[in-house]
């Protein structure tokens, strides 16, 4: 049997099924872009194929662009992710900090009290933060959707953050408190950085969800300058007509951010594995 | 004035005690050595040295200023870690500039300080490397060069060479004793090697369950040991140990060295060969005798004995060592 024709077959096929997959994966956005630039006649007659000179049209994002709001939802959508975002990482990682360094009373309780979040959604307290909500003046304000998207981000990435950080080197540590560190050096300029492959997988986890909801935003910030962008493209589904050019344009322009985000964390993701690896 | 003195120091983790009553004192210059099984608790008596670790009770000093209470960074000493600690994200220069930035020195007194720490360890091709980039023995000499950078008054050395291949810890090793003469500055080094314990120490501390079983020069422990714990833990092969009724003897035990031992026509100890082990140098016997103990023999030079032969052990009196019920040494 000869290895180098096994491998290059495995390779051969590992390349397929990986192609394969990215096909599938890339299907749904190929048909959006595409029929994003197509009139609503050709959108039905043929789904699947280009835009040609006959049936090309930018009428959707004429549409998109001609409600005016869309620049400020899109905004919104952005302040909201990066700041949920900001605030999932910086406090998720304290809080991983302290339970996996430091011995305390009740360190395993604590943890399994910020666990304890995974397991349940939070969209359970919907009416309970609501009230909360209107008590505290915070409807129809980005600051609502921050707090509930923090908590509900917070949970999953204590318990991923504190695992990883439980694997940071004591020695390594220990050589920064010698070397005169405090404990936010140690934290910022040690721990973080040797973690940062698992920060970069929390943000792509939450990252999405909280981009495409639809629930909090409609609950607790439907008013027009707060809406975000997957609220305000809903504008274009009606009861009875759908603007599917405005609709189809609308989201290729939402999947962009998402794109360009997901590519910042992916390189720090890959930075972190490789990193790894030549060690 | 002496470099560190413990005073009655002990360490618990929660229910746990780890330490037990340490009392010990370190001369300046000296090179003590903590020696004990895994897990007796070498590296938690360090770190206590440190202040890694608060201890429970008693008293740290260092060059007599009582560090108890007081930060690592405070304490005046340097550690070299087992599994290097170097900073990933630093260069090697960087690396041994950070301690010495934290402690706010001038850029002029730093980079003479790794000058010298360069010159003495060869780290001059590395400087711009990151630790990534070096090999175990490469970044072993960064740590230490980390170390030598801050001017310490204790040197402390967990386990440096525990994670390098045979030959480079030989040569670590001589480096090790070489920065000890030319700084002179006292150092504490742990390891659970003997071969090390036994070739940089001025004074061994050998440890058991977080206790001092003996302190003392090398050869002080190695021709005098105060019990049966540190005469088997001194020496390779180790010690072997027989029930003094069998050779009617005083106490409970009776101890005797390998190289002690040596063939004879007929006696006592008659047995078979079990195993061979030819050095070159030494050749080892596995002799197990009638009553099914194990000795080892050590024979200078090279010996044609095989597997399955007959022989018989006879041993100086003088070269014995007795110990009684509770493992002490019987001195006559
Ligand atoms: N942070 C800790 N919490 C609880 N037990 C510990 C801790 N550090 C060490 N120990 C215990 O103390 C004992 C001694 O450990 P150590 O000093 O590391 O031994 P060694 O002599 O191998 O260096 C071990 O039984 C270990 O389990
Ligand atoms: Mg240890």
């Amino acid at each position: 049997m000869n290895r180098a024709r096994t491998s290059r077959l495995n390779t051969v096929a590992a390349h397929a099924a990986l192609l394969a997959w990215t096909a599938i994966a890339l299907f749904p956005v190929f048909v959006i872009l595409v029929n994003s630039f197509k009139t609503r006649r050709a959108i039905f007659a043929e789904p699947l194929s280009l835009p040609s000179e006959a049936t090309f049209s930018m009428v959707g994002y004429r549409t998109v662009m001609a409600q005016g709001d869309f620049l400020l939802y899109f905004q919104n959508s952005l302040i909201v992710t990066v700041g949920s975002l900001t605030f999932i990482l910086l406090f998720g990682a304290m809080a991983a900090f302290a339970l996996s360094e430091y011995r305390f009373r009740g360190n395993m309780l604590m943890g399994l009290y910020l666990a304890l979040g995974i397991m349940i959604p939070i969209r359970i307290g919907t009416v309970a933060i609501l009230q909360m909500m209107v008590a505290t003046g915070l409807v129809n304000t980005l600051t609502a959707l921050i707090l509930v998207y923090t908590a509900q981000g917070l949970p999953l990435a204590v318990f991923i953050l504190s695992e990883f950080m439980r694997q940071v080197s004591d020695d390594l540590k220990n050589a920064g408190r010698i070397d005169g560190m405090n404990e936010y050096a140690i934290f910022l300029r040690l721990v973080l950085p040797l973690v940062r492959p698992a920060m970069a997988t929390v943000a792509v986890f939450n990252m999405i969800p909280i981009w495409n909801d639809l629930w909090f935003p409609l609950i607790l910030a439907p008013g027009e300058a707060t809406k975000t962008l997957t609220l305000g493209s809903q504008v274009f589904i009606g009861q009875f007509v759908t603007d599917w050019n405005a609709v189809l344009s609308a989201l290729s322009l939402a999947i962009l951010p998402v794109l360009v985000l997901y590519v910042l964390f992916s390189r720090q993701l890959i930075r972190g594995i490789t990193s790894g690896a030549v060690k | 004035m002496t470099a560190l003195s413990l005073e009655n120091v002990s360490k618990s983790f929660g229910e746990v005690q780890v330490l037990r009553n340490i009392d010990l004192v370190v001369e300046p210059e000296e090179f003590v050595v903590f020696v004990g099984p895994s897990g007796c608790g070498k590296s938690t008596l360090l770190r206590v040295v440190a202040g890694l670790e608060d201890a429970s009770s008693g008293t740290v000093r260092i060059v007599g200023r009582d560090v108890t209470r007081t930060p690592p960074a405070k304490r005046g000493i340097a550690m070299v870690f087992q599994s290097y600690a170097l900073y990933p994200h630093l260069d090697v220069e960087g690396n041994m500039a950070l301690g010495l930035k934290h402690a706010g020195e001038s850029r002029a007194v730093i980079a003479e300080r790794i000058a010298t720490a360069v010159r003495l360890l060869s780290l001059e091709p590395y400087l711009k490397r990151r630790p990534a980039e070096l090999s175990g023995g490469q970044r072993q000499r960064v740590a230490i060069g980390r170390a030598i950078v801050r001017k310490p008054d204790l040197f402390l050395f967990d386990e440096p060479l525990s994670n390098l291949d045979a030959a480079l810890r030989m040569a670590t090793r001589v480096e090790i004793a070489r920065i000890h003469r030319e700084l002179g500055t006292a150092m504490i080094y742990v390891t659970h090697d003997q071969t090390e314990a036994m070739t940089l120490a001025n004074r061994i501390v050998v440890l058991r369950d977080g206790k001092i079983e003996q302190v003392g020069s090398p050869m002080a422990l190695y021709n005098d040991p105060d019990n049966l714990f540190v005469a088997g833990f001194l020496g390779a092969p180790s010690m072997n140990f027989l029930p003094a009724g069998r050779l009617g003897a005083p106490g409970a035990t009776v101890g005797v060295r390998p190289e002690h031992l040596r063939l004879a026509s007929e006696g006592p100890l008659a047995g078979t060969i079990t195993h061979v082990e030819r050095l070159g140098a030494d050749t080892n016997l596995l002799v197990t005798l009638g009553g099914g103990e194990t000795l080892t023999v050590r024979l200078f030079g090279q010996h044609p004995q095989q597997v399955g032969d007959a022989v018989a052990l006879a041993f100086d009196p003088a070269n014995a060592f007795s110990f009684d019920r509770e493992g002490r040494r019987i001195r006559h």
